[in-house]
């Protein structure tokens, strides 16, 4: 098997799901989503602690690419956008953004619709009639030009650079080599790699963009860590067998594969290429995970050794596993054991059987992490509130 | 059984994907290729070939360190024998 379908949107992009996504503005109705998202449990919801109370321009083009990101995301086929009124990302703000969504939204304001529980009610009619309405898209074929993989790593321990990543290395090949996109972040596990990825970059433009990223990156860490920053490689890492800042960042960052770095994007950016692109996004996985999904990705694999059951309301999120014992240990969240490699399996009949497990998650079979419904929503910002 | 996994061709180091004992064979990929000189413990790196000092230590066919002292095919490759390239390399 390998043809793959998806929901063809006006806009050209696909989704590989049809999901209603109930997203509020602001927290400050996070309870109303909740109440829709329990009337309604067909839904996608996306609780969030932003919205408001940051107002430096960094930290609000993050707020609307990701809020917008979400809304326009190619698995979301309408949406229910909750709003309070006063807030910055309200419903108003938010438009200009998602005009071109091209996609059914209804929004409601708690402060103009009636309260909190009236609005909830309004909430909950629209969200089923539109999955209602939804249930007649059907699927269509789709090429592999359409598609774009995310690449995550996390809760690493010392197997998951030679065993996990390096498997997800070869998904990333054969997806490029298919004419599909795949983007990996992260920046933080990029430093003491510049070398190895400005060798790849198509052009010098985008070498010395990647130069600049795991420059900030690392300056950040010096300048938010201190003295700590040497944790970045910590004494527990050096007695898992990795050296060097360089050895463990290599581990990571071979998630993407061995191609031609075709772009850069900032933190929540789609890309405009195809092929393997970077993003400059943050380490912490559930930041990083809406970076990837707001740019566009349809898919994540993501590979861990100590075991995370995190997932993501409108991507699914295939586990794999680095090390059989965890893998066993967590088989109600782990999707994939990259483990077998450490006990003589070949990397090419792992990467064969997780092209197909892809193709067949593509085409709507769902994965751990969205049956056990463990999505989480959070974002990066780069200054506190006030 | 493997007890080393070697991630690229280049590489000059191999993982030791559980303890090797000194005097212990390295198998790769079912075949038996040469014997540990010391302990490796799991997940650690051992020389593949003879490296000289200061040469590059090759993971995932890139210099990840370079190494202080020579280190015969066999030995364990840690931060006792290397060193640190400059975090931007």
């Amino acid at each position: 098997m390998s043809e793959i379908s998806g929901y063809i949107r006006p806009d050209g992009r696909v989704g590989i799901r049809n999901h209603v996504l109930v997203l509020p503005t602001v927290s400050c109705v996070n309870g109303v989503v909740r109440r829709i998202a329990e009337a309604v449990p067909g839904v996608a919801s996306a609780v969030h602690p932003h919205g408001c109370g940051r107002g430096g321009p960094r930290d609000l083009e993050i707020l609307f690419r990701i809020l917008s990101g979400m809304i326009r995301h190619p698995n979301v086929g309408g949406v229910v956008l909750i709003g309070l009124g006063c807030e910055v990302s309200s419903i108003a703000n938010l438009r200009p953004f998602i005009h071109k969504a091209e996609k059914p939204i209804e929004m409601f304001n708690v402060q103009t619709d009636g309260g909190s529980l009236e609005t909830a009610r309004k909430g909950i009619d629209a969200a089923r009639r539109m999955l209602q309405d939804l249930q007649s898209q059907r699927r269509s074929p789709m090429t592999w030009e359409k598609v774009i993989v995310a690449m995550e790593c996390g809760g690493s321990d010392a197997l998951s650079g030679v065993t996990a990543n390096v498997a997800l290395g070869a998904i990333s090949d054969w997806l490029v080599e298919k004419g599909a996109t795949v983007i990996f972040g992260e920046n933080t596990e990029m430093i003491g790699t510049a070398g190895a990825l400005k060798r790849r970059a198509k052009n010098e433009q985008i070498a010395g963009q990647i130069e600049r990223m795991i420059d900030r990156a690392e300056k950040l860490t010096r300048d938010v860590m201190g003295e700590l920053a040497g944790l970045v490689i910590s004494p527990g890492n050096m007695d898992g067998g990795i050296s060097t800042i360089a050895e463990k960042s290599m581990g990571c960052v071979v998630k993407g594969g061995t191609t031609t770095i075709r772009q850069v994007v900032d933190y929540g950016e789609a890309p405009t290429e195809r092929g393997l692109i970077l993003q400059d996004g943050p380490g912490y996985d559930c930041d990083s995970m809406a970076g990837l999904a707001a740019g566009g990705a349809q898919l994540m694999f993501f590979s861990t050794g100590r075991g995370t059951p995190v997932g993501f309301p409108v991507m699914p999120v295939v586990k794999v596993a680095s090390n059989t014992e965890v893998y066993q240990a967590m088989s109600d969240d782990i999707d994939v054991n990259a483990g077998v490699l450490t006990q003589g399996a070949s990397l090419e009949a792992l990467r064969d059987e997780m092209i197909q497990r892809m193709i067949r998650i593509i085409n709507g079979e769902q994965t751990k992490a969205e049956i056990n419904r463990m999505e989480v929503f959070s974002f990066m910002t780069v200054h506190p509130p006030f | 059984m493997d007890n080393v996994l070697v991630v690229h061709p280049r590489d000059n180091v191999g993982i030791a994907v559980k303890a090797v004992a000194a005097g212990e064979a390295v198998v790769i990929q079912g075949q038996e290729w040469f014997r540990a000189l010391e302990d490796i413990p799991a997940n650690h790196k051992i020389a593949l070939a003879d490296i000289a000092p200061n040469e590059e230590i090759i993971k995932y066919g890139e210099p990840i360190a370079v190494s202080t002292q020579p280190i015969q095919k066999g030995r364990w490759v840690h931060t006792h024998n290397l060193a640190s390239q400059a975090w931007k390399k």
